[in-house]
């Protein structure tokens, strides 16, 4: 691990997974466990581009993560309180 | 420096403790109600609200007059949890009317008088009040309308659009209604209440929900304002819509004449 400012990255991008995945919609998807491997499986990187990618691909499926919470809500909402022009 | 006696624009949004939108609800035993154990959160539309609070404060200029936003519920409390997501989202402080755990929900007229009251206690300094068009567990949507009467304010319901005038204390809003749009002007105070199309909610993100946590929370009872929320309508009865029949697959379009026939079916000449 490549300093201090990129372990509190790593940790605050993990709870921040981690809350997110308790939220997951599929139950049969193991959001966590998936997490916590992924991140286990990284946890020995020493070059810091490497360290930067894994970073970036948690912030990617964090946004995803959130895109598709907020997406699945606006459609719920949509289906059931608004009315089509006809 | 602003030539204008405008001061800070104070921005009230009541929030709703609502059964989770996600919820698969089944309607209880006893046939009056819904099985309440699940998960709740705040109302979509009360987050659109908070949403567009923020968003104002955020439109406006630099150097503007502040804006603050005080959010408010009325419930158990576990409701301060919805408090709590409203301030991680932006709103500065809130208020919470705390309800015993036994009693039944509020209904809008209650939440009306006790959200004018909150009103008239703040030395009628608020300039806003943004809620959600209804709430999707009673889907009864009478709150917004009846505090405007009852404060009587103006009111522009199923907004989809909101913009402030400042200088001329008045919103231009438009409202979604039957075939099409409406645009409204609407002097200060007013009372808006949030359509789908308002905005996207920001999701409350980790250092907001713990920065949340130094906000004040001010509990009040419904003695302290001088309000009642005794039920005016009681329900008599809950049940599931009818369980849909399968349909059947026909094989040709005779078959299906025939059974349009069966069903009843006439034919359109």
């Amino acid at each position: 691990m490549a300093g201090p400012s990129t372990r509190l990255r790593v940790i605050k991008l993990y709870k921040e997974l981690h809350r997110l995945g308790r939220d997951y919609p599929d139950e049969n998807y193991d959001f966590n466990g998936k997490l916590r491997r992924m991140f286990e499986k990284n946890k020995n990187l020493t070059d810091p581009e490497e360290i930067e990618k894994a970073l970036k691909l948690g912030e990617y499926i964090r946004n995803e993560t959130l895109a598709l919470y907020s997406l699945r809500k606006y459609r719920h909402l949509k289906r059931n309180y608004v009315i089509a022009p006809s | 420096m602003r030539p204008s006696t405008t001061r800070l624009l104070n921005i009230l949004v009541p929030v709703k403790r609502a059964v989770d939108y996600a919820v698969k609800i089944r309607v209880n035993p006893q046939q009056t109600g819904v099985d309440l154990n699940v998960k709740h959160s705040m109302n979509p539309f009360d987050e659109i609200a908070i949403e567009e609070a923020v968003r104002i404060r955020e439109r406006l200029p630099k150097g503007s007059e502040p804006v603050t936003i005080t959010a408010l519920t009325i419930g158990p409390p576990k409701s301060v949890e919805t408090l709590r997501t409203a301030l991680a989202m932006g709103a500065d402080a809130a208020f919470h009317v705390e309800l015993p755990e036994t009693a039944p929900a509020p209904e809008p007229l209650g939440v009306a008088k006790a959200v004018q009251a909150i009103i008239e206690k703040q030395q009628n300094s608020v300039d806003m009040v943004i809620l959600g068009k209804q709430s999707i567990d009673d889907d009864l949507g009478q709150t917004g309308q009846m505090l405007a009467g009852l404060l009587d304010w103006g009111q522009a319901t199923y907004a989809s659009k909101v913009d402030l005038d400042l200088d001329q204390k008045n919103a231009v809003i438009t409202r979604e209604i039957d075939g099409g749009l409406e645009q409204v002007c609407v002097k200060f105070p007013l009372i808006v209440t949030t359509d789908l199309r308002l905005n996207e909610p920001r999701y409350a993100s980790l250092p907001n929900i713990m920065k949340a946590k130094k906000k004040p929370v001010t509990k009040l009872t419904p003695a302290d304002l001088g309000v009642s929320f005794k039920p005016q309508m009681e329900v008599i009865k809950v049940t599931e819509p009818p369980k849909r029949v399968g349909g059947t697959k026909v094989e040709s379009v005779d078959e299906l004449v025939e059974k349009l026939k069966a069903a009843g079916f006439t034919a359109v000449s």
